[in-house]
């Protein structure tokens, strides 16, 4: 208690900084050709950059106030809001590995839609900076009622994200995404408010130490994964994700896949597993079925797709399987492997949606045989391009190949059935992205188009290589990752024990 | 011992209210047309008025042999809906003048309306409550009929009356049984006699009645229609500060003159609240004109209040007053956003014609897009703490179906105003809009910010006035 309000500052830093960026453009909008439209634009988007930048460094001015060794809530803020909701925030290891996921990922979104964006620059800009406010909400809150209020805020900027600078279905795909997800998080706040009213108090260590009778704890159980398996999403309720993706611009696809999951994956190991413990254990074989079902049923799928963002989307849903196989595995490597896929993947999943972009805004197709050959033009491209389809397929020395073994191993302990089968979603991964690999970049240049295509520029660099670096680093180092959740890991656990 | 200056306070309100509109009658008589300039002005001053009147000299109590009665609880619904109401006659002149109806008439009717909004809030006795009811009636057939030389305005009103007699004479049936066999007219005294089988039906009479001028499900036939037909203006009007009033006395009859009789009122009330908001939300999914989606949507809303009176007396009261304060307001910004868009043509009623209008006029789009969202009952809009309030007070009062259906209500109702949104950010612009007065654009973008965004963050002190004025029902 007491203290400089860090947490606060920086979820709000953002939103702060888009009502300025608003407020500015207000005032000079006078007279706008189109040089100046596109002169305030990039202004804009500088601005956007430097206030998403600045978030970032809050953040890690966070991180270092963070204490290891202490594996409750940190950096705790409480006012009193309405009735007995109030206004909480506070961080443990699993929050701010998320938040800085999310403060990192921002500035390279905003930095990637340097070219691709032309169309109303300034309210894409304040959209997103808007849509990290809310992420980061989400993340730091330690109430419920305001933890579902960031929760299902952020839907409307990344609706409009979606509706406006989205591709040729965006109108189809926005509702889709909006509806469907509003859906599940309403079924939650019955749950939400039920909660509060009969444990007297919306503060998670409270409702973490309330304990609910079994039967009440299999309908709070279903109504919050109702909306964290939309979010997540898993196998069936994921129809919304590849319509979602595929329209969506490529900032926006790298936010929704980077972060938007994952509030998915924090919801289980924050609600589901240490409120609910029992209703947790009676579901555990449902969700490893499905989580295989998911892994297995969307690699398959994602194989025979003929659109590249599409394939990515689908193989976030297989990869998002394994994090509810290690969720549901209730141990600790499990667990650990879960927030650790759920980190690598953003990174991954993310650079992986800026590579197709980088092709799309050259030739503005996303379907795979427009391309080939596209090594002997884009050398540099076709590297970094390797690079992620191997970590996406999980090859060790990349982070990918962490999380998948240890949310394996974790699961193999529960039932070796479900490791079994989420180990065969492994080998479909390979097949899937070697495919796509093969047929985009090796081969002859088929397509004439192909013959004028430019490498990627510095601005493309800038965006992908930070991120190829952290792959890497997370591979070979992930103690890096393992030593901020490892408390938040076991304190979980510790909970659903009853402890 | 009488006390007179505590008599007369105790409907301070409404005697300001009564004297301003008989001043204004004598101006018109003597100023003919002249009069027409200042009584949009004059009439809105005699509202806020009363409403300060209210705030700063309320005095609770019962007053004329128990004939009227205030409490903290009717006096809070009281400033707020004279408030709005003042608001709500501010933004009118300008397209009243220009529809050639800027006639001080309007004004005066307004005037009268609000009384007969105080008179019931201040009834504690059958015959002050039917006196109150007729006087609001009456002043709104001629308000929704006001522009005379339009068929669809004429219609509008000419329906509203004949369907708006026949539930006062419900009402009157209703309230003539319930004296037949409680032997008295007062609240108090009715609260006190035996339950009898005539009482009951006396009494889903008067609801009937009641949930009439509420236009609650399955009465509400009347309203996208007389929303559609009416002038805008008088629309804004209906919609927000005679429906705060409205559904405050219903609650206020309930729980004051039924109070005992809660078991036997309460599954009539779910069911009306129940209907309201499926036929409220799913009706407005198909239409095209703006006005009618707002009444279809005023419907849902009502039918999400009922939940709260469902929920009781000690449950429901504060929290009706937290959505009904936040709604009123949001309505009257959403239509206010109605009469904002002027096209060289004329109104704009269609929704497919808003199209663009963030390229437009970003201002107004991002304050309606925050009315839109905070109606819908989105966070982090105010209008989310209505709704998160009354689905509360619905959960503890152990109303788990009503909580459901208004959570079903909900996803159904974002399908139009998710519509709304897309229209206004995503289409493509057509025409250009016209310059509009400023009073509209102040009233759009204030109850944006009061709505949308005050309320967010004083919601604290919201929930604890309101918790304070249900207070006033005693316990």
């Amino acid at each position: 208690m007491g203290g400089f309000p860090i947490l606060s500052a920086l979820t709000f830093m953002p939103l702060v900084g888009a009502l300025l960026i608003m407020f500015v453009r207000a005032a000079t909008t006078g007279s706008r050709s189109a040089d100046a439209a596109a002169t305030s634009g990039r202004t804009a988007l500088l601005a956007g950059l430097i206030i998403s930048g600045a978030t970032f460094l809050a953040s890690l001015a966070a991180f270092s106030a963070f204490d290891y060794g202490n594996p409750g809530y940190q950096l705790v803020e409480q006012y009193p809001w309405y009735k007995t909701i109030s206004y909480k925030m506070g961080v443990d290891g699993l929050s701010l590995s998320l938040i800085l996921l999310t403060t990192f990922l921002t500035p390279i979104c905003l930095l990637a839609s340097w070219n691709s964006i032309s169309t109303r620059v300034t309210e894409y800009v304040v959209a997103f900076l808007v849509l990290e406010t809310f992420m980061l909400g989400v993340f730091t809150a330690m109430d419920l009622v305001l933890f579902y209020i960031f929760f299902e805020a952020g839907l409307i900027p990344m609706f409009l994200i979606i509706g406006i600078w989205g591709g040729k279905d965006k109108i189809y795909a926005a509702f889709k995404f909006f509806l469907y997800t509003l859906l599940g998080s309403l079924l939650m706040l019955v749950a939400v408010v039920y909660m509060y009213v009969t444990a007297g108090s919306s503060d998670f260590e409270v409702l973490e130490k309330f304990k609910f009778a079994p039967e009440v704890q299999t309908w709070l159980w279903l109504a919050f994964v109702a909306s964290f398996a939309v979010k997540l999403p898993m196998w069936p309720v994921h129809t919304w994700l590849p319509d979602a993706h595929v329209q969506a611009p490529t900032a926006g696809s790298v936010v929704l896949a980077g972060v938007l999951l994952k509030m998915g994956g924090y919801g289980f190991l924050r609600f589901s597993l240490p409120m609910f413990p029992d209703a947790s254990h009676l579901f555990q074989p449902f969700m490893f079925a499905l989580a295989v079902a998911a892994i297995i049923y969307t690699s398959l799928v994602a194989w025979r797709q003929t659109d590249m963002k599409k394939l990515i989307a689908y193989s976030s849903v297989a990869h998002m399987g394994f994090v509810t196989l290690g969720v549901f595995s209730f141990n600790e490597i499990g667990v650990q492997g879960a927030i650790f896929q759920m980190l690598s993947h953003g990174i991954i999943s993310g650079a992986l949606f800026l590579i197709v972009g980088v092709v799309y805004d050259r030739m503005h197709t996303r379907e795979i045989s427009a391309y080939g050959g596209l090594v002997h033009r884009m050398p540099v491209y076709a590297s970094l391009f390797m690079l992620f389809t191997m970590a996406n397929v999980g090859l060790p020395g990349t982070s990918g190949f962490i999380g998948e073994i240890l949310t394996m191993i974790g699961g193999f302990q529960a039932s070796t059935w479900a490791a079994a089968g989420a180990a065969l979603g492994v080998i479909f991964s390979a097949v899937y992205m070697l495919t796509l690999y093969r047929r985009t970049v090796f081969g002859q240049i088929t397509n004439p188009a192909l013959n004028d295509i430019k490498d990627m520029n510095w601005i493309e660099l800038v965006c992908i290589v930070p991120l190829a670096l952290l792959t890497l680093l997370f591979g070979i180092a992930p103690n890096l990752i393992f030593n901020m959740t490892e408390g938040s890991a076991l304190r979980i656990l510790s909970m659903m024990a009853g402890g | 011992m009488l006390n007179f200056t505590a008599m007369t306070l105790t409907i301070g309100p409404e005697l300001w209210l009564a004297a301003a509109g008989l001043l204004g009658v004598l101006l018109g008589a003597l100023m003919k047309d002249g009069f027409n300039g200042l009584a949009f002005k004059f009439g809105a001053l005699a509202l806020f008025g009363a409403a300060a009147i209210a705030a700063l000299f309320y005095t609770g109590g019962e007053a004329f042999n128990g004939l009227v009665r205030t409490n903290t609880f009717v006096n809070f619904a009281k400033i707020v809906s004279f408030a709005i109401g003042g608001f709500a006659l501010l933004m009118s002149e300008g397209f009243m003048k220009r529809q050639g109806t800027g006639r001080y008439e309007y004004a005066l009717l307004t005037i009268f309306a609000a009384l007969g909004m105080g008179v019931i809030l201040s009834a504690a006795d059958l015959m002050t409550l039917y006196m109150g009811v007729e006087t609001l009636s009456l002043s709104s057939y001629v308000l929704a009929a006001f522009h005379r030389d339009s068929a669809r305005s004429s219609e509008a009103g000419l329906k509203y009356f004949v369907l708006g007699a026949l539930a006062s004479g419900m009402l009157l049936y209703g309230a003539s049984l319930v004296y037949g066999f409680a032997g008295t007219t007062s609240f108090a005294g009715i609260a006190e006699a035996k339950l009898s089988i005539g009482m009951m039906f006396g009494m889903v009479l008067m609801i009937t009645g009641l949930a009439f001028k509420i236009s609650a499900a399955p009465m509400h036939v009347w309203t996208p229609d007389v929303y559609e037909g009416a002038p805008t203006p008088v629309g804004a009007f209906f919609s927000s500060a005679p429906k705060m009033a409205s559904i405050v006395v219903f609650a206020n009859v309930m729980f004051q003159v039924f109070g005992d009789a809660m078991e036997q009122w309460r599954l009539i009330i779910a069911i009306i609240a129940g209907l309201s908001m499926i036929i409220g939300s799913f009706g407005a999914l198909t239409q095209t004109n703006i006005k009618r989606l707002l009444g279809y949507s005023s419907i849902a809303n009502v039918g999400y209040a009922l939940v709260a009176v469902a929920a009781g007396q000690k449950l429901g009261a504060g929290p009706l007053l937290v959505f009904m304060t936040i709604y009123a307001i949001s309505s009257l910004g959403l239509f206010a956003g109605v009469l904002a868009m002027r096209r060289p043509g004329g109104m704009v009623e269609g929704i497919g014609e808003l199209g663009g209008l963030m390229r437009k006029r970003p201002w107004l789009t991002v304050a309606l897009s925050i009315l839109v969202w905070s109606v819908a009952g989105l966070p982090p809009f105010g209008g989310f703490f209505g709704k998160l309030a009354v689905f509360q007070a619905g959960i503890e009062a152990g109303l788990m179906p009503l909580a459901i259906i208004l959570v079903i209500a909900s996803v159904v109702s974002l399908g139009y105003y998710l519509r709304l949104i897309k229209i206004m950010w995503f289409d493509e612009p057509t025409e250009r809009f016209e310059a509009i007065d400023g009073s509209v654009t102040f009233v759009v973008l204030v109850s944006a910010l009061i709505a949308g965004i005050l309320f967010m963050f004083f919601i604290y002190q919201l929930g604890w006035w309101t918790d304070q004025a249900a207070l006033g029902l005693g316990s």
